[in-house]
């Protein structure tokens, strides 16, 4: 797999490269954007078949794939190759793969725009990829068929070959007349019986480059000439330069520069250790703006006043008011989680390089198509003159997906005020402290059962700041499209999404984060009120969800759910629907000497419809339930007078190996229904498994996030 | 001018003394597969070898490493033959990769020190390298399995 392109520039990646004399393109789209497009492309003279989007086919039998989305640890470098791969035929060692430039070609075939996220990746493009190979081998086999005059149908292809009886031309010595072809209409795809690699799965294709250094991540890139920068951002979000005094910065050997941009103050150097000793002897005069009254302490004394006085109704069925007083036994519970940060290993950096009336970019983006545009803006250019080159990411979560650009607006900056070709590196600290949080919720949920155990009612309020592209009304997912609702006749949703200066953003499973842990904790208090055991109760309301029903089935089973467990181990179960997938999970835990939960062993089971790289989704889920646990144990970010009061891993604690479970078990429910994702639906159900087998261990509800140094015991 | 030794190759590097391994390594020799994730060594991202000891690169001054043998992972094999590297790759342990340098790093020194270790021993061992992909049940299989390469290929 080549990875040169990020560290040499796209064009210079590709006359080195591709050496081709000709090639095969294949796409489907608009002219309109060839023009555009033949930046990226090889030498334009020496493209035949135009336009581009996801396959090139060179004289040399070079096969380069082009991802429309970024691979962040998810897999996609795999999966959309495997797709492709498996109509193409190709000799998998002549292909390579790389990240797409922003272009239309590659917006999500969904969403209008080009974007990694939402777990949306392997089925949003389950045809179009599988269509870009065939279509390629369908042009191949003709232009063979053509030249030897033989029928297209008598020809098969094979390992990068086009043969007939004992004649066999290989794809690279076909792709200048095959370029001369016009696709059919129709592209007929493979069945199911036909699959070689969907459903039976292949090895990572970006595994080697990450066994050997080789793979390059944003961090990494080195461009001629290129400086340093480190940014001294305000301690309160959103907060101005007033001045500063950049003369001891500038003493610092190796700082060349301190300019002051938007978002602070930035120093440029040789290296990074001088950038971030400048730094440290720069002195800022701060205003610290509005988030000073920004306080953890009483954020949720604050949210429960607005619980109280309730929020805007998002859903409703029946009459809640009305049956409370029929109701047998009536619970109210109350659950909170805090503002999380995503805190990706590679912490965010974007590299810069403004020539006359271009700009060039290098960075890991959930949305390069978006980081262009506001790199056009900023800079007065036309989108098509900025170039985004996107490297591996390292670690997404939903943090380099942000609709402002943040860290790419910050690193244009630099370079625009500062006139020099800059990588921007941001520190741990800036990293944990620079916003964008998955927001802090308060969930107050009044609950009520007949007298046969059955849900009679569910009031439920919500709070806590809105996600961009919320209308600033929050979003309930998780809740108001709870499969349980079925099963309960009278129901008031309701959220209150308060306008604070914190910017908030989506990270990894979104609202289901914490809409999932009120609603399956707050079920298993239901389970426990009706006397019922927590698999059984949820699959009588889940009766018509099958999908469901199926995974907590499964999960329960692999489990081993109401077996005997090894002395003071104790289980806990969850299920919860996200992203067009059914995760459930059942949690094995003991409570140690030292009083804190031990999590031993997770059980899961998904249905994500057909999974196209089973082992790769053995993978995410395992990442899922891991990312989840350390959240649910350890993750905080917390303010004090709008100061973020975490910066690096001492204190803004995730999960070790230590603290994994010792096994995460997935089993995957073979399944022909519709797909959906996996990169995240593993998330939701861990934090409510692990504490309803807290509860089954101790017999206390955990009621609240982060709880792994909460003492259980003792 | 400092001398360095980096995968058996000299350097003479120009750097303040006190200035990390971690960057020298990264900004000044330009070698990017050991990663900074921290800075103060509580990721293990930049775990590189000194002397056949793994240590955390970002928080130790280049003048310590002066004079000594420097192992990155671009040192480890150019191959991918080093039987952790093999294991990693039979697991298929790397996610987003960016932390697999520095567990691969510290997986090599735990082999050698413990040729075949318990989940007590990799645990004790790696806690110190945090993976944010959460890769570490693969992590953990992937140790199992370098010990059986290991043990039948003979000590790399």
């Amino acid at each position: 797999m080549s990875n040169e392109t990020t560290n040499m520039g796209r064009r210079g990646f590709i006359k080195t490269s591709a050496g081709v004399s000709g090639g095969l393109i294949i796409g489907f789209m608009m002219p309109a954007y060839a023009g555009r497009l033949k930046n990226f492309l090889p030498d334009p003279g020496a493209v035949i078949f135009a336009p581009n989007a996801f396959l090139r086919i060179g004289t040399d039998n070079s096969i380069k794939i082009l991802l429309a989305h970024a691979e962040m640890g998810q897999g996609i470098w795999t999966t959309l190759t495997m797709l492709l791969g498996e109509e193409l035929d190709a000799d998998w060692k002549n292909i390579s793969v790389e990240h797409a430039p922003p272009a239309k070609e590659y917006f999500h075939t969904q969403w209008g725009a080009q974007m990694t996220g939402g777990s949306s990746t392997t089925y949003s493009e389950f045809d179009r990829y599988r269509k870009a190979g065939a279509t390629a081998r369908i042009l191949l086999t003709e232009a063979a068929a053509k030249k030897w005059k033989v029928a297209a149908s008598d020809c098969k292809t094979e390992n990068g070959f086009v043969i007939h009886g004992n004649k066999k031309l290989s794809y690279g010595e076909l792709v200048e007349s095959a370029a001369t072809l016009t696709a059919p209409a129709e592209i007929p795809l493979r069945t199911k019986e036909q699959w070689k690699y969907i459903g039976k799965g292949m090895k990572r294709l970006d595994g080697p480059e990450k066994v050997n250094g080789k793979a390059v991540f944003g961090i990494d890139v080195k461009v001629e000439g290129m400086k340093i920068a480190v940014v001294a951002h305000p301690p309160v979000m959103g907060g101005t330069v007033k001045s500063f005094d950049a003369s001891k910065a500038k003493q610092v050997s190796g700082v060349v520069d301190v300019v002051q941009i938007p978002t602070g103050v930035a120093v440029i150097a040789d290296n990074t250790w001088a950038a971030i000793q400048g730094k440290k002897a720069l002195v800022v005069d701060w205003d610290m703006g509005g988030n000073v009254s920004v306080n953890s302490a009483t954020q949720f004394d604050e949210f429960r006043k607005f619980a109280s006085e309730g929020g805007k109704e998002v859903k409703k069925g029946g009459d809640v008011a009305a049956v409370i007083p029929q109701a047998a036994k009536t619970i109210e519970s109350e659950f909170t989680v805090p503002y999380l940060a995503h805190a990706a290993m590679e912490p965010l950096n974007c590299t810069v390089k403004i020539t006359g009336d271009k700009c060039d970019i290098w960075t890991g983006s959930q949305m390069p198509g978006f980081d262009q545009a506001a790199a056009a803006k900023i800079l007065g250019l036309k989108p098509e003159q900025v170039t985004v080159n996107t490297t591996f990411l390292g670690g997404g979560f939903g943090r380099r997906a942000t609709m402002s650009s943040d860290f790419v607006s910050e690193a244009v900056h630099i370079a625009k005020a500062s006139g020099k070709t800059i990588k921007m590196t941001w520190t741990r600290e800036d990293d944990t402290q620079g916003g964008y949080y998955r927001p802090s919720f308060l969930h107050r949920i009044k609950a009520g059962i007949d007298a046969n155990g059955m849900p009679l009612f569910w009031k439920h309020v919500m709070v806590g700041q809105a996600l961009p592209g919320d209308d600033g009304n929050g979003s309930a997912e998780g809740v108001s499209d709870s499969p349980y609702l079925k099963a309960i006749p009278n129901y008031h949703i309701s959220q209150y999404a308060p306008k604070l200066g914190i910017t908030t953003l989506w990270l990894r499973s979104v609202g289901h984060t914490h809409t999932a842990f009120a609603m399956e904790s707050m079920m298993d208090e239901l389970a426990q009120l009706a006397g019922k055991d927590p698999v059984e109760y949820r699959l009588m309301l889940l009766k018509d969800h099958p999908r469901n029903a199926g995974v907590l089935k499964l999960a329960a089973e692999k489990a081993g759910w109401g077996k005997p467990l090894p002395a003071g181990h104790f289980h806990g179960v969850a299920v919860h629907e996200s992203f067009q997938s059914y995760c459930a999970q059942v949690a094995e835990v003991s409570i140690g000497d030292d009083g804190f939960v031990k999590v031993h062993k997770i059980t899961a089971a998904i249905d994500c419809g057909l999974a196209v790289n089973p082992d790769g989704v053995n993978a995410q889920i395992e990442s899922g339930v891991n990312y989840a646990l350390s959240a649910a144990l350890y993750g905080a970010i917390t303010f004090k007078d709008g100061v973020v009061q975490q910066g690096n891993f001492d204190d803004y604690r995730v999960l070790r190996i230590n603290e994994s479970p010792a096994e995460i078990n997935v089993h995957i429910v073979e399944s022909t229904d519709k797909m959906g994702g996996v990169g995240e639906p593993g998330y939701p159900p861990t934090a409510p498994a692990v504490a309803n087998a807290i509860f089954a261990a101790t017999g206390k509800r955990i009621r609240q996030s982060p709880f792994g140094a909460m003492k259980l015991r003792g | 001018m400092i001398q360095l030794t980096v995968n058996q190759k000299q350097y003479s590097v120009d750097v303040p003394p006190n200035m990390p391994l971690l960057w020298v390594i990264r900004d000044v020799i330009g070698l990017t597969g050991t990663k900074y994730g921290c800075g103060v060594a509580e990721c293990g991202a930049c775990t590189v070898h000194v002397d056949g000891s793994a240590i955390r690169s970002c928080t130790t001054p280049v003048s310590k490493a002066a004079g000594k043998n420097i192992t990155t992972i671009e040192g480890l094999s150019a191959d991918n033959s080093h039987p952790v590297q093999k294991a990693w790759l039979i697991e298929d342990a790397p996610q987003c990769g960016y932390c697999q340098s520095g567990q691969i790093m510290a997986a090599v020194i735990l082999l050698k020190e413990i040729p075949e270790p318990t989940d007590m021993d990799i645990d004790d061992a790696m806690m110190g390298n945090i993976c944010r992909c959460g890769t570490y049940p693969r992590i953990r299989k992937a140790i199992h399995t370098a010990a059986k390469l290991q043990k039948e290929g003979g000590i790399k």
